[in-house]
């Protein structure tokens, strides 16, 4: 199945790999019953089941014990983030963090505590005395940043819904999240981690029925992308360094985000004087589907916290992420048109 | 604040971003070089953006003096 080219939005998700393509469709054929029943069929689900986690165990280099799916990465982060805190205190999180990671902090009921980020982007955790559990995200969804959590005397949620299968997980969690469709597997598989010994409580009394052909497929998918990961890595970090060099050449052109220690795979940048809506509508015209972060792109009409937290403009912003199929063709042809775009929509404000 | 007789203040309320921005870079060269302008914006990214314009133009940001009020020094 071909992905068509100029798809530059993996960080929202990522086509479907092929391998979690076969495996999707033979699981569906096979694991349709209950894993919780005691007939055949239900036994075969569960085995299917067991295999799944057994894969993205070995995968992510966790016993198979502290893996489980949810229904989405979301369901992963309110499960986890909620489930180990430890007595009443607020959450304490990154100023950068996805907004589910927000909002479920804003459920746990004390007033949350907002652990500022610097320009980078990078979180400084500081003293979090009092709080009953500290979320701190692997690497930012959409500048790319990778934390670095301290020792906390605090539970630890790590939202890695970003990073995982791409980046090995970071060394400190207590719970961690994952979400199947930002690696190539299905959407509506999120992957919470568990460490052996972490005292959780589900925070949600029931989980539902289990997607046991989706978590099959995703864990195909995660092995295939384990596997291939130094190589695409490279390549995907040589493009964006490439994106960043060139966006960084168009006037009044801010990009953002740490430039060394990042995912490989995104990169965002903001351009003066341009309309979020308009550079995004423009481009798709030309071919190229990317993201933004600016006000007028979202639902809510405000910009992007995590620009807003780091300081840096937050209207004429892009985020630009490779698939694992982006080619240098798709990005040199990104880039030879990005810089007149920016020119002629400017032209149109008079500046 | 009081603002010197020679600053100039731009009405931008009820703009949406960029358009505050875009007002403050067309205008700014209205007052000498050493002066202020204020910005009076509801819209809530210029509570962002106004500041990293300002970092990325080589101007001055002395701050909110109030809700939705920006001073802008010009440095150039």
């Amino acid at each position: 199945m071909g992905i068509p080219t100029g798809y530059l939005d993996s960080a929202s998700s990522e086509p479907l790999h092929p391998a979690a393509r076969e495996t999707l469709l033979a699981a569906l054929e096979r694991g349709y019953a209950d894993p919780r029943r005691l007939h055949g069929r239900g036994r075969d689900a569960r085995l299917l089941l067991d295999n799944a986690r057994a894969v993205v165990a070995e995968c992510l280099e966790v016993r198979p014990d502290e893996v489980a799916f949810t229904a989405s990465g979301t369901d992963a982060v309110h499960r986890g983030l909620l489930g180990i805190r430890r007595g009443d205190g607020p959450v304490a999180y990154g100023a950068v963090e996805h907004s589910s990671v927000v909002h479920a902090a804003r459920w746990a009921g004390p007033e949350p505590v907002v652990l500022p980020a610097d320009r980078l982007g990078r979180v400084s955790v500081g003293d979090t005395d009092g709080a009953s559990v500290v979320a701190l995200q692997h690497a930012n969804h959409e500048v790319g940043t990778v934390q670095h959590a301290p020792d906390v005397d605090v539970p630890l949620f790590v939202d890695a819904c970003a990073s995982m299968g791409r980046l090995p997980l970071p060394e400190r969690w207590d719970a961690l999240a994952g979400s199947a469709h930002k690696w190539g597997g299905p959407a509506g598989v999120g992957v919470l981690l568990l460490r052996k010994r972490t005292r959780w409580i589900d925070p949600f009394p029931e989980a539902g029925f289990p997607n046991v052909p989706g978590a099959l497929a995703a864990a195909a998918a995660l092995q295939a992308v384990v596997a291939d990961r130094a190589e695409v890595n490279a390549r995907q970090h040589a493009l964006v360094d490439r994106i960043r060099v060139a966006a960084a050449a168009i006037p009044d052109v801010e990009v953002v985000g740490d430039p060394d220690d990042r995912l490989p795979h995104l990169v965002t940048f903001s351009c003066l004087y341009v309309d979020g809506e308009a550079i995004v509508t423009e481009l798709d015209k030309r071919g190229y589907g990317v993201a933004s972060g600016s006000a007028c792109t979202a639902s809510t009409l405000t910009p992007s916290h995590v620009l807003e937290a780091m300081g840096v403009l937050t209207h004429g912003n892009l985020r630009v992420s490779l698939t694992r199929d982006t080619t240098e063709a798709e990005v040199d042809g990104f880039l030879g048109v990005l810089p007149d775009v920016v020119r002629d929509l400017r032209a149109q404000v008079g500046l | 604040m009081n603002t010197p007789e020679r600053s100039v203040e731009l009405d931008c309320r009820g703009m949406l971003c960029p358009l505050p921005v875009i007002e403050l870079a067309k205008r700014h060269t209205e007052v000498p070089v050493g002066e202020l302008v204020v910005v009076l914006a509801d819209d809530v990214a210029a509570r962002t953006d106004i500041p990293a314009w300002c970092r990325m133009r080589g101007q001055e940001f002395v701050g909110e003096d109030g809700p939705g009020r920006y001073v802008v020094r010009r440095l150039s």
